[in-house]
């Protein structure tokens, strides 16, 4: 049930959407397309449902080749990010409109439409039409309409996109679930981090029609192939050090980048990414290798505390994230003088600068 | 705490009284004059020679029969040509870009654009014996020209844009997702038309369907060029007034005229009726656009 979408290219007039792109999703598992707007991962989504057609490239379905064929004949169950649901067809018509297009006995129809309504909960809604339901409720009959013909893919394009953040969540956790129990062979895009390495076995990140690296979720956050994943992947602070005897400078403080990871640079200089959880804050100097600041504002809400602290011999603006207690601790408040320690750094080579 | 000082109530952004007032009475003088007078004229005169001699105008005589008949055949057949044409059309602008669309939208409007008097000249130029066609059709014993298949033909081009035109914005505002929904759930091309396109778009069909018929019956300036005005064989109802009216037998011509004023009247209170039903059935899809 594997798919593989290999040397795929997709121009629409000028624009290149995709630029040659190898994409695979091995059988049985959930993967996540994710970038910004623009990089291409719905065009590619579509191009593998069969909606669109690549001027280059194939599509592989196992071991066939079905680059040719249309949408129909690939059986892919597809969730559009509007729903698409027929809006002049009741509930129950719309989740069997698959298998009245296939000529499944009225018996076998009602019986599978039933169970799927009873697997979102919404088994009473069956006459109802998709204007009555709310948001969150379309999403789900959208889901169980295209999971209704038993199709060996589904393919789901920013499914949750259009949600308010708790029904968001609740429908995330779902589909996780579902896909624990079915294993259905899934392909999802969505432009949030959060969501993709929530839901996802493998993340595929994408931009400007290419891939910038595939892993799981931990592989791709803790080891960031370049500049762009690191920068998309959570909020990052970038430095533009000096590379003297090896060892990386900002000022007189020196940056902990792993041994190995140096470039050097004709000019001597080079970007150093450093997470905001791999900052430190103290209220004194402390051993000297430290950066001093004034905090210009601290948001408290949720499970880390991030501060905002603004170094000014370097005219930086500097993203700290604490742990709820580290900043009780350190009692510091808005206008107070900081001194910011790097924990670990990362640098990437010259041509990945963003 | 201050007292409490009591501001006069803003005046109302309006036109003065006096404004609202002449300019409501133009408006209905107008409507009366030129609109409601001429109308109701024509039934006085249909009725001036008394009841019976009403029905007999319209039922007695052969030809007015004849004109009526062939009405009732030239109208729906070439709405319904229009109706297979316009939603092919109109399918095909809205969900794809093809080189000569632009071409195809521009020739939809044509028939507005040009006078119908032109058009059966150039039905004539195509298929009247020095025509275009003549020779060939002469040598297949054909005849187009002077028969009820000119009249389709004429009738059938001037009200090309009524169904099309209204199809194609209708179309571009479902947008194209359910049907490709309906794709990716296996349904070929002639499922998808009529289980998913044509009730998304049924009111906007219906309402175009009316102005064509509308237009299609009250057609004259090409049908008196191409049809010959042979009484009894080629006068469409409008065409019978005309021929009744010049042979100054006014009862007659407005009798018929009568039958034309009232199927007007009924179209009009449909197309109210549908551009209700239409109007609802924008704003739920607005409605569905800005809560999703």
């Amino acid at each position: 049930m594997s798919i593989l979408a290999k040397n795929v290219t997709k121009r629409f007039g000028s624009f290149v959407a995709l630029d040659n792109v190898t994409v695979e999703a091995p059988s049985g598992e959930l993967v996540a397309l994710l970038g910004p707007s623009g990089s291409g991962k719905t065009t590619l989504l579509r191009i593998i449902a069969g909606l669109e057609f690549p001027d280059a490239g194939t599509v592989q379905y196992r071991d066939d080749d079905i680059t040719d064929r249309s949408a129909r004949e690939r059986n892919m169950g597809f969730v559009f990010q509007h729903y698409a649901l027929f809006r002049h067809m009741t509930v129950f018509e719309n989740v069997a409109f698959g298998l009245r297009v296939r000529k499944w006995p009225e018996d076998k129809i009602r019986s599978r439409v039933t169970e799927l309504l009873e697997l979102v909960r919404l088994d009473t809604m069956g006459h109802r039409y998709p204007a009555q339901l709310s948001g969150g409720q379309r999403q789900r009959i959208a889901l169980v309409r295209a999971l209704a013909p038993e199709p060996k893919v589904i393919l789901l394009d920013e499914p949750f996109g259009a949600l308010d953040a708790k029904v968001r969540a609740e429908l995330r956790a779902w589909l996780r679930r579902f896909h624990d129990q079915f294993h259905v062979t899934s392909i999802f895009v969505t432009h949030d981090q959060e969501e993709a390495f929530e839901v996802a076995d493998r993340v595929v990140v994408m931009n400007h029609g290419k891939v910038e690296q595939v892993g799981t979720p931990v592989e791709v956050f803790e080891h960031p192939a370049n500049a762009f994943v690191m920068d998309f992947l959570g909020n990052v602070n970038v430095f533009q050090a000096q590379l003297k005897d090896g060892r990386v400078l900002l000022g007189d403080v020196e940056l902990p980048v792993r041994q190995g990871a140096v470039v050097v640079n004709s000019n001597g200089k080079a970007d150093v990414y450093v997470r905001p959880h791999e900052l430190d804050l103290e209220a004194g100097a402390g051993d000297g290798n430290c950066l001093r600041g004034k905090v210009m504002h601290v948001n408290p809400a949720g499970a880390v505390v991030k501060v905002r602290v603004m170094v000014e011999d370097f005219g930086l603006m500097v993203n700290v994230d604490l742990t709820p207690d580290r900043y009780k601790s350190l009692a510091v408040r808005v206008g107070e003088s900081v001194f910011v320690s790097p924990k670990s750094a990362k640098i990437f080579e010259p041509d990945y600068t963003i | 705490m201050g007292s409490l000082t009591t501001v006069p109530r803003a005046a109302k952004a309006e036109d003065p009284a006096w404004i609202r007032w002449t300019l409501t009475a133009v408006a209905v003088l107008l409507l009366t004059v030129l609109v409601i007078v001429p109308v109701v004229s024509v039934f006085v005169e249909a009725f001036a020679d008394g009841w019976t001699a009403y029905w007999d105008n319209l039922l007695g005589d052969p030809d007015t029969r004849s004109a009526m008949l062939l009405t009732a055949v030239v109208a729906p057949v070439a709405v319904a040509c229009n109706v297979a044409f316009g939603v092919a059309a109109a399918w095909a602008i809205a969900r794809f870009h093809f080189r000569g669309r632009t071409t195809l939208v521009t020739v939809i409007d044509l028939p507005f654009s040009v006078s119908p008097v032109v058009v059966g000249l150039m039905f004539v130029l195509l298929f009247g014996m020095q025509g275009f066609f003549g020779p060939w059709l002469r040598a297949h014993g054909v005849q187009i020209l002077f028969t009820p298949i000119a009249l389709i033909l004429a009738t059938t081009f001037v009200t090309v844009p009524f169904v099309a035109r209204e199809m194609i914005p209708v179309m571009e505002a479902i947008g194209p997702d359910e049907e490709l929904a309906a794709l990716s759930l296996g349904a070929n091309g002639w499922q998808i038309f009529v289980r998913v396109t044509l009730p998304n778009v049924k009111w906007g069909l219906i309402y175009g369907v009316l102005l064509c018929n509308a237009r299609a019956m009250g057609e004259f300036g090409a049908v008196y060029v191409v049809g010959g005005r042979i009484a009894g064989e080629t006068n469409t109802m409008p065409l019978q007034v005309d021929m009744l009216f010049q042979g100054f037998n006014s009862p007659a011509a407005f009798a018929i005229a009568s039958v034309l004023t009232l199927l007007g009247l009924v179209t009009l209170a449909l197309k109210t009726w549908v551009e209700g039903r239409k109007k609802d059935l924008t704003q739920s899809h607005e409605d569905a656009k800005v809560e999703s």
